[in-house]
């Protein structure tokens, strides 16, 4: 690919998406993009950049997606999902018995593994939850990944990758060769497409967001205003989770650690011992 | 160290497994069906067992009922690890007392996500 071009593209995704694209990744570029063209039915990537450069929105959206990293697996990680039932649940449980109701948001949620994780962890604790309005809102920019989220359906592989066996016999339908969600448990999940770049307003505010493994790709001003963006639809109370290589020390000031909890932030704003976050003492 | 009983009767299967185990640090030894295995968890106990279903002799199954029902046989973690894969046959391994429950193929990434989620690794 000519530089020309791959710099036409990246500045395309960063503009469209905060995908972070340095010139050592051409070589993902063009592994990415042939494909895109064949699907087109166009020769080769000259005549995709073409294409390109005539500004159609619809083909933008395409390659946006194609250069989008979807991977995600049930309870990624766990802890973040243990820490969730042990402490912020009670917590939520305690802070909110006047409504009865409470709202996630798993923003950058992929192909769903991140919201049903969630959903299948409150339908374990439906005893406690009796009466509860969860809402559960997925968002994602890649509609085509969205797409598989709300069909619910998952390979062996994706299946095994982080799910208790426990769960899956209990919420899962083997379907030939895949495995299907419980009906009951798709209908928690709402999910919308939405670009974190955009205005998140409409979303209405949480009190729990997950928002992991997708700052990573953003460049460091892109990073702090998601973060600040975030911060403004979420409740004086709530917390953050962010995945593992991820961190909002010197990124923005809105949010602070909860002490002893890694990966999961309170906002700045709050007092500290009323956060979500706070292990009850 | 953390030992693991790796059962089952394809001896590649063993070699694979017996690598991934050793890269995460366990000690490992083998049996090539549920027979041998019992002998070997009736010498000493290991910490952890991956088990095939399908075994002459003496099957992933009724191992795994013979060893719950031995003094001390609650305590190893018993990791299925088979080509069955429908829901009967997971459920069936619930009830009879197994950890967790692995669908071949599999790989050193689902090996090590079962083995954290059930305690045996930290991740
Ligand atoms: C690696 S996945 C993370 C999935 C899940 N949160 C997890 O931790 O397993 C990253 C997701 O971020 C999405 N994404 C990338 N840029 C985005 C943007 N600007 N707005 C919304 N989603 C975006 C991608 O489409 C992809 O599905």
């Amino acid at each position: 690919m000519k530089p020309d071009d791959f710099d036409y593209v990246s500045r395309l995704l960063r503009e469209r998406s905060g995908l972070v694209l340095t010139r050592d990744k051409a070589y993902l570029l063009e592994s990415r993009l042939m494909p895109l063209a064949r699907k087109r039915g166009l020769k080769g990537l000259d005549d995709l950049m073409m294409a390109l450069k005539k500004r159609d929105a619809a083909l933008e959206t395409l390659v946006v997606e194609a250069m989008t990293t979807n991977e995600s697996f049930f309870f990624r990680d766990n802890k973040p999902f243990d820490q969730f039932k042990s402490i912020v649940l009670p917590n939520l449980i305690k802070a909110r018995a006047a409504r009865k109701s409470f709202r996630i948001w798993s923003a950058a949620c992929s192909s769903g593994q991140e919201p049903y994780s969630l959903a299948m962890l409150l339908r374990e604790e439906s005893a406690r939850l009796n009466g509860w309005k969860i809402d559960i809102v997925g968002t994602d920019i890649s509609r085509e990944i969205l797409d598989k989220a709300r069909s619910g359906t998952y390979s062996q592989f994706e299946v095994q990758r982080g799910m208790p066996m426990a769960l899956l016999v209990k919420y899962f339908k083997k379907k030939d060769e895949n495995w299907v969600i419980d009906p009951a448990i798709k209908s928690m999940v709402q999910y919308k497409e939405l670009n974190l770049l955009g205005d998140l307003r409409g979303l209405g505010q949480f009190d729990v967001v997950f928002c992991r493994n997708v700052l990573i790709y953003f460049d460091q001003p892109t990073k702090s205003k998601v973060l600040n963006a975030i911060s403004q639809i979420m409740a004086d109370d709530a917390v953050l989770y962010l995945g593992g290589a991820e961190t909002v020390l010197g990124v923005s000031d809105k949010f602070k650690p909860v002490p002893g909890q890694r990966g999961i932030y309170a906002l700045a704003r709050g007092d500290g011992a009323s956060s979500l976050g706070a292990p009850p003492g | 160290m953390k030992s693991c009983l790796i059962v089952d009767d394809s001896k590649v299967i063993r070699m694979v497994a017996k690598k991934i185990l050793q890269e995460m640090r366990f000690e490992t030894e083998e049996a090539e069906d549920g027979k041998g295995a019992l002998e070997l968890c009736q010498a000493h106990l290991p910490t952890a067992v991956l088990l095939d279903w399908n075994m002459p002799v003496m099957s992933g199954i009724e191992f795994l009922r013979a060893l719950r029902a031995m003094p001390g046989g609650d305590k190893p973690v018993v990791v299925f690890c088979t080509t069955e894969n429908d829901i009967e046959h997971i459920q069936e391994a619930i009830e009879a007392g197994a950890n967790e429950y692995i669908m071949k193929p599999f790989d050193s990434e689902i090996l090590q996500a079962k083995f954290a989620q059930v305690g045996l690794i930290d991740e």
